[in-house]
């Protein structure tokens, strides 16, 4: 070094830290050359990449969320209800001077000729839009223009699905319910048409005037009816004050914020789990950084104690290598911002396509700086602790090498690294909970892992004495390390999990999610089946060879009290358990249990059930609007009062697409309400012809197909599951760093004791064997403590966030066992290759 | 296999084992003929030995000293086969140690070589016992345990045998090395500075406690050092200068 800054008194604090600086950066060069700092930055780099890849995706995503925001509604407001919206809210809204617009939202069936196809019709009044614009062609896939109004009386636009589906052409007649309309327009895009995820059938929009000519409202008939209002902000406001006190049960306002709430609520849970995923990726990042700044801390004791011997203070050395450090980080992160920027052109390509909008706005440079700061925090949390020790390094060591730093205390030393992911936590989960949750979970399982480390090295230690010379040598090193090797078992251990997660307990959770959605699982409901038609259908679906359709009586009620304890909305905080209570739900009886359903608590029906009123809860339910066993239960089903008792709670697997029931009762309990039948069938792709028959002979039973939501579902999973492993990647990228770092770690002492063993005789093979020894005893605890750990986050992961049974493989275990044993032994082996190459003087010489 | 060219060629034996026996027959223990190193530094070839020649009997005990560079330390590596020469050949016991692979160098090491370092060079993850036990272990001796310890009791450290290094003194640190370096009975004892991390009281105690072995076992001793002293007691000084050596009588006769 030409020049040691430190008679510099007479130079302004400016021109010292700007000589520290120029020092730091030559020393950055030097170190490069040397590699000391290469996994430093690439773990680094890794942390900023992964976070500014999820960080541009979501940024793209919110742009076009904001963008269409106010549009979402086709309103600023809007009143909906499952009954006709009371004229006396409407009239409110116009002496407010705002605007209306009258909509009605009902699946029907279209016919046409021979074809048949379930639409979501949405009939509009006047005015609709009220924000945005309907976009029309005069024909399919043709150029797109804003419309002028809706519908006329007796036309109705519909979407090119529904043309194709039907065999149709602009300017054919449709039948609907008992009108007939003529195909106008296709209807290209509409504001509020329904989360985009999630829409199942074919739109037809027609006029508002022309629903009462189709028959297809009855009283009890399923529409939503909504009520558009748009005006000043101030207007809305006090519409809003004036109207929140008086709706009435069932009735809602919808502000732009609740627009597309299932799409909005998917996309936010799946940006909050990418952004989970990213972090994963730092934090394993972080304790690669913290493993390298170690070493590289340690190599450069002799410096600084050379350094602190010719006169620099302690204050000089902090700052020449945070200088050193700070710059490598800027370097490393724009790296890692440049691989993020990239990266996120794959991530929008993946998940784009669940976006309506094909195209995503280009990414805002938003997202740069919170990713460059992620950087900087895993550098000072992670790195810069292990480097601030060096001012603690005693300039005696010149005389007496064996001098290092004073120890520091443990909390000196992880501390910042704790307050580091926690800080990335809570920033990037934006929930306290959550974000402790998480680090919690990482914390416990560093702790549960050096633990059982710590444990498994000092049973080695009992080893020692009864293997040969090899494995002896290997085995003491593990144990006589002791607090090292655990610290190397957790890092190994942390990257041999996230090596596992990635890949075969995530194929697993995979495959397992996939196997509770089987290929031939329901894909059509009948509903609205008449009391009188269920022997018929039955008999119609069993000659079509359906043979084991179950038919399923169904009575609308409301839960009304608890225990002689009215509850309404109000009682509850959850929105799901208000949405429970608000709205009518589906009872149904029957004297046998469905096989897919489990008594979790409580028993069966009994003799004397049905005359005492028995009721079994599904325990979702109860859990949500707190009812316990032996409750008694009231509802209001058709105006009458219900009242039972609950005698068991059941499991009900939802999401296997048959049907099934909140509230369950023993045949003769609902005998004297009205009610309708409901079942569910596979019908694979040839076999369609058979709706179009059972339609003739039953024309008041309704088909609902579910195939194209079951794709979607089965797609929603494909994408998110390869938009979550994408992100994966770079954990698996950091993983990897952590067993690079972990390796290179100890490499400067075993080239030490390498080369001792050869100066004492040994030959190479015996090093050779008892660094594999060492290295594959190592990669064996951290492998087998990863596939515990994996196998653990594998089951929580299936049991409490996917919700199915996860099944227990063996090939966790040996695969961990095994690429621990053989990738780290062989990887160790290795990185010692140039030691044992080189003649053993010149290496003890060098160290 | 390079062929001899002293002792000329055609006889159908291995030349180096019939020097091996001529060696033995003659007693030496050490012969080195037109030893040279050149290592390559950043300013051009450097030369750090040029045209050695000595030869070393057996239970002799020759101090090499010279200045600091004078390639002391590198001569030890060459005599003891940690590192290659440039050119020139060394006899250790007999055989030529550039015909023997690395691995035959470390066969030839375990079974007759023991070095003490200046920086003890003690492996930190063993216990004073098994460091003492390894070149026996390492020489396939069976009862490796108790000769070891025998040996730390010689050295007046039976006490401490299940301690760690970092657990030992600096002089009773370079007490466990010796006990290592004697261990297995080696023909050559190879001492690198063995005094100079420690301070003269103990450095006086480990230098008596190194003659003292080496009379016991007959060991043929090649001290490298710049302490005077130590070199007065051997036998013979051989005087490095600029990577050229000369013989120089001992200052004065001491220890026997």
């Amino acid at each position: 070094m030409a020049s040691i800054p430190t008679a510099m008194g007479s130079r302004s604090v400016a021109q010292r830290w700007l000589h520290t600086l120029r020092l730091a950066l030559r020393a950055l060069r030097r170190d490069w050359q040397s590699g000391e700092l290469r996994v430093l930055a690439l773990a680094l780099l890794i942390a900023v990449a992964s976070v500014a890849a999820v960080g541009f995706f979501n940024d793209r995503v919110q742009q076009a969320m904001e963008r269409k925001a106010s549009e979402l509604l086709g309103a600023d407001l809007v009143i909906a209800a499952p009954n006709p919206i009371r004229p006396e809210l409407i009239e409110a809204a116009r002496r407010q001077g705002l605007q209306t617009a009258a909509l009605q939202n009902f699946r029907s069936v279209v016919l046409a000729g021979d074809a048949m196809q379930l639409a979501e019709v949405k009939a509009a009044g006047p005015g609709y839009p009220l924000r945005g614009a309907l976009l029309i062609s005069d024909r399919p896939f043709g150029p797109a223009r804003p419309a002028d109004g809706i519908p006329n009386p007796g036309q109705v636009w519909v979407d090119e699905r529904l043309l194709s589906a039907l065999q149709r052409q602009v300017g054919d007649m449709v039948e609907l319910g008992t009108g007939q309309f003529r195909i106008q327009q296709i209807l290209t895009d509409e504001p509020d048409r329904a989360g985009a995820v999630f829409s199942i059938a074919p739109r037809v929009l027609m006029n508002l005037a022309d629903v009462p000519a189709t028959g297809l409202i009855q009283p009890g008939s399923r529409v939503e009816y909504r009520q558009l209002l748009a005006g000043e902000p101030a207007a809305l406001a006090a519409f809003r004050d004036w109207a929140q006190t008086r709706l009435q049960v069932g009735e809602k306002l919808q502000g732009v914020r609740d627009a597309r709430a299932e799409l909005r609520v998917a996309l936010e849970r799946a940006q909050r789990f990418l952004n989970l995923a990213a972090l994963v990726s730092v934090i394993l990042a972080g304790v690669g950084v913290a493993i390298a700044a170690r070493r590289f801390a340690a190599r450069h004791w002799d410096s600084v104690a050379i350094l602190r011997c010719v006169g620099a203070t302690q204050g000089v050395i902090v700052r020449l290598f945070a200088l050193e450090l700070l710059a490598l980080a800027v370097l490393a992160g724009m790296a890692g911002l440049a691989v993020g920027y990239g990266a996120q052109f794959g991530l929008s390509e993946v998940l784009g396509s669940l976006l309506s909008q094909a195209d995503l706005p280009a990414p805002s440079w938003q997202p740069l700086l919170p990713a460059l700061l992620t950087g900087f925090i895993t550098l000072l949390g992670f790195g810069l602790p292990p480097l601030l020790r060096l001012r603690a390094v005693p300039p005696l060591r010149v005389l007496r090498r064996d001098l290092g730093p004073v120890d520091a205390r443990l909390l000196a030393l992880y501390g910042p690294a704790v307050a580091a992911t926690l800080a990335l936590l809570i920033w990037q989960a934006g929930e306290w909970r959550l974000a402790l949750y998480v680090c919690g979970g990482v914390a416990g399982t560093v702790v549960v892992l050096a633990l059982a480390a710590w444990g498994l090295v000092r049973a080695l230690g009992l080893l020692r004495g009864r293997v040969g010379v090899a494995w002896r040598f290997g085995v003491a090193n593990i144990a006589r390390r002791g607090s090292g090797s655990t610290v190397q078992v957790v890092a190994l251990g942390l990257g041999l999990m996230a090596l596992l997660m990635l890949t075969l307990v995530r194929a697993e959770l995979l495959a397992n999610w996939r196997a509770s959605l089987p290929a031939d699982a329901p894909n059509h409901f009948l509903i609205n089946i008449q009391p009188d038609e269920v022997a018929g259908v039955r008999a119609f679906l069993h000659e079509r060879g359906l043979q084991d359709v179950e038919l399923f009586p169904m009575v609308r009620g409301r839960l009304t009290a608890i225990n002689d304890r009215a509850v309404g909305p109000d009682d509850y905080e959850d929105s799901r358990a208000k949405r429970l209570v608000e709205r009518e739900f589906n009872l149904s009886w029957t004297d046998r249990l469905q096989g897919d359903n489990r008594i979790v608590a409580g028993r069966w029906w009994q003799d004397g059930d049905s005359a005492m009123g028995a009721a079994s809860v599904e325990k979702g339910l109860a859990q949500d609007l707190g009812i316990a066993l032996h409750d008694t239960l009231r509802f209001q089903v058709a105006g009458q009062p219900l009242e039972a008792q609950v005698t068991s709670l059941r499991s009900v697997e939802w999401d296997s697409f048959r049907a099934n029931f909140f509230v369950v009762f023993p045949s003769g309990v609902l005998d004297r309400y009205p009610a309708t039948w409901i079942t569910s069938f596979h019908l694979s792709a040839g076999q369609q012809t058979v709706l179009a028959d059972l339609v003739r002979r039953y024309p008041s039973v309704t088909v609902l197909d579910v195939d194209a939501l079951m794709n979607k579902v089965r797609e929603i999973m494909d994408r998110v599951s390869t938009a979550v492993e994408y992100v994966f990647l770079f954990t698996l990228a950091a993983g990897l760093i952590v067993l690079y770092a972990a390796i290179q770690a100890t490499q400067d002492e075993r080239r030490f004791e390498s080369a001792i063993l050869r100066t004492l005789g040994a030959r190479r093979a015996v090093v050779r064997r008892s660094l594999l020894a060492e290295f594959a005893l190592l990669g064996l605890l951290a492998g087998v403590l990863a596939a515990a750990a994996a196998t653990l986050l594998g089951y929580v992961l299936a049991s409490h966030v996917f919700d199915f049974a996860y099944r227990w493989s063996p090939w966790v275990w040996l695969a961990g066992g095994g690429i621990g044993m053989l990738g780290v032994g062989l990887a160790g082996l290795l990185g010692a290759r140039s030691a044992l190459n080189q003649p053993p003087w010149r290496a003890l010489r060098e160290l | 296999m390079r062929v001899d060219h002293e002792q000329g060629t055609g006889s159908g034996v291995d030349p180096s084992a019939r020097l091996a026996v001529n060696d033995s027959a003659n007693n030496i223990m050490i012969r080195v003929e037109d030893l040279g190193k050149q290592v390559v530094s950043p300013e051009g070839p450097l030369v750090i030995l040029t045209a050695v020649d000595f030869r070393i009997g057996r239970g002799e005990r020759v101090a090499v000293v010279g200045a600091s560079g004078s390639g002391k330390s590198t001569l030890l590596g060459l005599l003891a086969g940690l590192d290659a020469p440039s050119s020139g050949r060394v006899w250790l016991a007999g055989v030529d140690l550039g015909a023997l692979d690395e691995d035959g160098r470390a066969l030839l090491r375990a079974e007759r070589v023991g070095f003490v370092f200046q920086s003890f060079q003690l492996l930190p993850g063993l216990t004073a016992l098994e460091n003492v036990m390894l070149p026996l272990e390492l020489a396939g001796q069976a009862d490796a345990r108790r000769q070891a310890f025998e040996l730390l009791e010689r050295v007046g450290l039976g006490a401490r045998a299940r301690h760690y290094p970092a657990q030992l003194s600096g002089g009773e640190q370079q007490r466990v090395a010796i006990a290592r370096a004697f261990a297995g009975n080696p023909d050559v004892l190879f001492a690198d500075e063995p005094t100079g991390n420690l301070d003269q009281k103990t450095g006086h105690r480990i230098v008596e406690l190194l003659f003292a072995l080496n009379r016991e076992q007959g060991t043929t001793l090649v001290l490298v050092t710049h302490d005077t002293e130590l070199a007065a007691y051997c036998d013979r000084v051989l005087e490095l200068d600029d990577g050229r050596l000369s013989e120089r009588p001992p200052a004065r006769t001491a220890g026997g």
